[in-house]
């Protein structure tokens, strides 16, 4: 009997020394996992993402999404995980079940880049079988990128159930990642893997070609084979790639220097202030994106189309009032006209750095003028892109106005004979004046798209000033296509010598065959012929 | 001018003369009384570029030590005395810095200076600081290999940010490609040679490393975030070390949001980089890139807490952000004032001689030393740019790190130190036991 009672005391404690210690088991790998959200710590975080993500759970999805958005909150105190949601109701991390709302002491999980990447691997691998073909798309690219051999197994099921032609073709790649790099695949696996590999053709096919590491003799072989011809094809992309960006630098010379064509070209005033009216047209943007996020944030999309009269306005107006303030005192002197101006610009510059501060003041980019597409093997951004269809459009828009306007017949005749102008009943100084502003106007026009790739700091226009200058001598002065040409010439020239002689010589190389070319050529590409040449 | 009205007052009793009088006898009042108040002040030299290409980093400087004058009047001042602030306009112009710095210490008798952001500008006042015997305290991270008995540099030297920085790619992020991309100036250029020989060091191949130069104020960026992407393809992890200057990060950074390089892929960690450049960008594309520094205005601390909220409430901005070099002049300022009061004087010589080993709080919780090299020592932390153009600060060295004058990267300088204490020489070679002298 009492051997029995002790049996019986001993099994006893025994099952509570079970229950004790069964509790915390109870709660399982997935709530421990959901805990070391809250320890704070890079390595713990990134042990609960695995965890989380290979569960099967389905609070993985919303928990690893959460945390990609810095939704998911941690209380430190009591090792709490929330998931909070766009609609600003919570749920507990752990359990999936809602909760009033979240302590104060709960702050955002906080990641790192290596963190974001095992984020995205993860939520890669969570979505390969979404219904919405668009996360398919980017899941299956991001598996690609993190080429995970845990993934692979979803992949099969994914490619299994895929009806979409580009998510397939996406899938196809991520198995063929995988497969690269995963130790124990057959040799007609790796071959057939770094066939389709090749066949994307891109940098990122380049990046895993390279970065395989150890393979069967066949593999490398093929392998070296696929970067070879992977690499003579982007060599002519680079061409192409070099003609665009020669393309997208001439634009942002031409639209820069377009205002100086007019004012210096067509008029001849040394006008050194020129870089401070493309500044104040960038300004104008920036005050007309102030109040649009203060007052009405739904039109920031429209902001710059906003902006561009305006700022045409604003320096038209200003370059109006200089011309009749200062620089009508000083025709036929043009190295005082060089030093009024000069001295202009600087009190100009002061002027604004007193109003706005020294600082740079923050110019969004309106949703369709930011990020990039893929054509073929090159990048173009959405920015330069628009910025060399809004360049030719002010530049066409500004050839008829010359060619179709009275204002602008009257400016060609003032231009050509002064004289015989004004006996025809021109008002040549009325003239004067508004083709100062209108120079001036298409400058700050300049502003609002440079303001899109530039800072906008009172020290914008100097940057642009020399720039301007050379082109319009380049180009030939007094004529609107010799600086078109001028600037894209220029524009391409830089980027050919760029890749080969870097930024800085490159620069310098530009400089020094502008000044042989004028020593050959001192009026520049297009030369005026005719009476325009001894006025 | 005085003496030119004086002769006025002799002319027939005119309008004119009397305004001219009165204009005279002003000048004359205003130059006894300034001549008095020399007496019970002492003259504090502010050499920050207020106009120009620069304005936008060093305007803020100048109210940073104008505040500090404030809050230490406010104290008392210091020895009794008030403190007065002289402030002068180099306007980014590198000779005019030295011509400023004369009149500083010449003619408005000044007992230190705080000035000066760019290398360049620092070695066109060092000759006058050493003619007059003055002291200059410089507040900006900088390339090193210089030690000098009239400055103290109260930024980091490259083993105090550019070093670490590398350390926390290597060992964190795993990468094996590096490219080193700058300014074509004295700092950049240093600091990649610096760099260059540590990489090599740690067994990185010549054919990982890419460098690459711009001129100042670069603002078409596509080639080289292009190549950048190129380099990156090589299947290896591949980083970018930013020593790109000011304005020209702007575009280089909304080129690289634009052509979809993630900090994740790519990630770029800079060295001129705070919270006042990323003042003027949308900084969601930078999500986190990284930068370098001493200090982040998002570091918790009692101190770093009283000293934003003060600084707000002086320039009346609550939205004003902080940066590392006014955490620089913080400290230089404060290490100044407890020299002064330690030796009770101004005099230059003593002063110099009191601060190595004087001791001052940073704003981030730890306290800071003024080493015999005229560096001083601090925390190194690496921040994650983060949607509000704020820093999260991912890693930090476990202790305070000491500025070291001259790198030990570099076969050049790797033998020397600084040491005005005991050698009383900036550039002393340890194996030759021999003082290079102002020389070299």
């Amino acid at each position: 009997m009492p051997a029995n009672l002790s049996a019986r005391l001993c099994s006893l404690l025994l099952s509570l020394f079970l229950i004790a210690f069964a509790l915390p088991a109870f709660a399982g790998p997935f709530e421990d996992a959901v805990a070391k959200f809250a320890n704070d710590d890079y390595s713990d975080t990134e042990e609960a993402i695995g965890v989380v993500a290979s569960s099967g759970n389905t609070l993985a999805f919303p928990i690893i999404s959460a945390l990609q958005d810095g939704r998911l909150m941690a209380d430190p105190d009591s090792k709490k995980v929330y998931v909070t949601g766009a609609d600003g109701k919570s749920i507990d991390a752990a359990t999936g079940q809602a909760v009033a709302s979240v302590p104060d002491s709960a702050s955002a999980v906080r990641l790192n880049n290596r963190l974001r990447r095992s984020v995205d691997a993860a939520i890669g691998s969570l979505t390969l079988q979404s219904p919405d073909i668009g996360a398919r798309l980017q899941a299956a690219q991001s598996v690609f990128k993190s080429h995970e051999e845990t993934s692979l197994e979803a992949v099969d099921g994914a490619l299994a159930k895929e009806t979409n032609r580009s998510v397939k073709a996406a899938l196809g790649d991520a198995r063929a990642a995988i497969l690269l790099f995963k130790p124990d695949a057959t040799e007609v696996e790796k071959l057939e893997a770094v066939a389709t590999i090749k066949a994307r053709g891109d940098q990122e096919a380049m990046a895993l070609l390279t970065g395989m590491g150890d393979q069967p003799a066949s593999v490398t072989k093929a392998a070296a084979s696929a970067i070879g011809s992977i690499q003579s094809s982007l060599a002519v992309w680079s061409m192409v790639q070099n003609a665009w960006y020669g393309l997208s630098l001439g634009s942002v010379l031409l639209l820069a220097a377009i205002g100086l064509a007019i004012t210096f070209g067509v008029m001849g005033v040394i006008n050194m202030a020129h870089g401070e009216m493309v500044m104040i047209g960038a300004y104008t943007t920036f005050v007309v994106q102030e109040v649009i996020r203060t007052r009405y944030p739904g039109l920031f999309d429209y902001s710059l189309l906003i902006a561009v009269p305006l700022a045409f306005l604003v320096a038209g107006a200003l370059g109006v009032v200089i011309e009749r303030s200062i620089i009508r005192f000083l025709y036929g002197r043009p190295l005082e006209t060089l030093l009024a101006t000069w001295g202009l610009s600087l009190v100009l510059q002061q002027a604004v750095r007193t109003m706005f501060g020294p600082t740079n003041r923050e110019v969004g980019n309106p949703s369709w003028m930011s990020g990039a597409f893929e054509l073929g093997q090159i990048t173009i951004t959405y920015n330069r892109l628009w910025i060399l269809v809004f360049t030719l459009a002010v530049f066409v828009i500004l050839l008829a106005m010359l060619r179709y306007t009275a204002l602008g017949l009257e400016m060609r005749a003032v231009t050509q004979n002064r004289r015989m102008a004004a006996s025809m009943g021109i008002a040549t100084s009325r003239v004067d004046a508004l083709t100062f502003g209108l120079g001036s106007g298409i400058a700050g026009i300049a502003g609002v798209a440079l303001s899109q790739i530039d800072n906008v700091s009172p020290n914008l226009g100097q940057s642009y000033i020399i720039d301007s200058f050379m082109v319009v001598v380049f180009g030939g002065v007094g004529n609107l296509w010799g600086t078109l040409v001028g600037a894209f010439t220029l524009g391409i020239a830089n980027k050919f010598l760029e890749p080969v002689a870097g930024a800085v010589l490159g620069k310098i190389a530009i400089l020094v065959l502008i000044i042989l070319f004028i020593q050959k050529r001192p009026r520049g590409l297009f030369a005026l012929k005719g009476r325009a040449v001894e006025a | 001018m005085h003496s030119k009205s004086t002769h006025d007052i002799a002319a027939p009793f005119s309008r004119r003369g009397v305004l001219a009088a009165t204009a005279g006898l002003m000048l004359g009042l205003a130059s006894i009384s300034g001549a008095k108040a020399a007496d019970d002040t002492i003259k504090v030299g502010v050499l920050h570029s207020l106009s120009g290409t620069m304005a936008i980093s060093e305007t803020t400087l100048k109210d940073t030590i104008l505040f500090l004058i404030d809050e230490q009047n406010k104290k008392g001042g210091v020895n009794g005395k008030k403190l007065e602030a002289v402030v002068v306009d180099p306007a980014s112009n590198w000779p005019l810095f030295a011509e400023k710095a004369r009149e500083l210490i010449t003619k408005d008798k000044v007992s230190v200076v705080f000035g000066c952001w760019t290398s360049v500008s620092r070695k066109s006042v060092l000759p006058v600081f050493k003619e007059l015997n003055s002291i200059l305290f410089y507040p900006v991270q900088y390339e090193g290999e210089e030690s000098e008995r009239n400055v103290f540099y109260t930024g980091a030297a490259p083993n105090q940010q550019a070093i670490p920085a590398v350390d926390y790619l290597m060992k964190d992020e795993k990468v094996k490609r590096w490219v080193l991309a700058g300014t074509d100036y004295v700092y950049p250029r240093t600091t990649n040679k610096i760099l260059e020989a540590y990489l090599k060091s740690k067994g990185v191949a010549q054919e990982d490393i890419m460098i690459n130069y711009t001129p100042f104020g670069h603002s078409d960026w596509q080639t080289i975030v292009a190549d950048i992407k190129k380099f990156g393809s090589a299947g290896k992890k591949t980083a970018v070390v930013s020593t790109i200057n000011g304005d020209a990060n702007v575009p280089f950074y909304k080129e690289l949001g634009n052509q979809g390089i993630k900090a994740k892929d790519i990630p770029v960690v800079a060295f001129s980089v705070g919270e006042e450049e990323l003042a003027g960008i949308d900084t969601k594309p930078l999500l986190g890139h990284l930068a370098a520094w001493n200090y982040f205005q998002s570091i918790k601390s009692p101190e770093n807490e009283k000293f934003i909220k003060a600084w707000q409430a002086y320039t009346k901005n609550p939205k004003r952000v902080t940066n590392d070099p006014m955490e620089a002049h913080v400290i230089g300022f404060d290490m100044w004032v407890k020299a002064v009061e330690k030796v009770k004087s101004t005099d230059p010589d003593k002063v110099i001689d009191a601060l190595p080993g004087i001791e001052a709080k940073n704003l981030t919780g730890g306290t800071s030393k003024m080493l015999p090299n005229h560096h001083i020592t601090k925390p190194v932390f690496i921040g994650e740019i983060k949607a509000n153009g704020q820093f999260d600060v991912v890693w930090k060295t476990p202790g305070l790190v000491a500025g070291d004058a001259w790198s030990k990267e570099l076969d050049g300088s790797k033998d020397l130190v600084g040491d005005w204490v005991g050698k009383k020489c900036g550039n002393f070679n340890t194996k030759t036991n021999k003082c290079l002298g102002s020389g070299s």
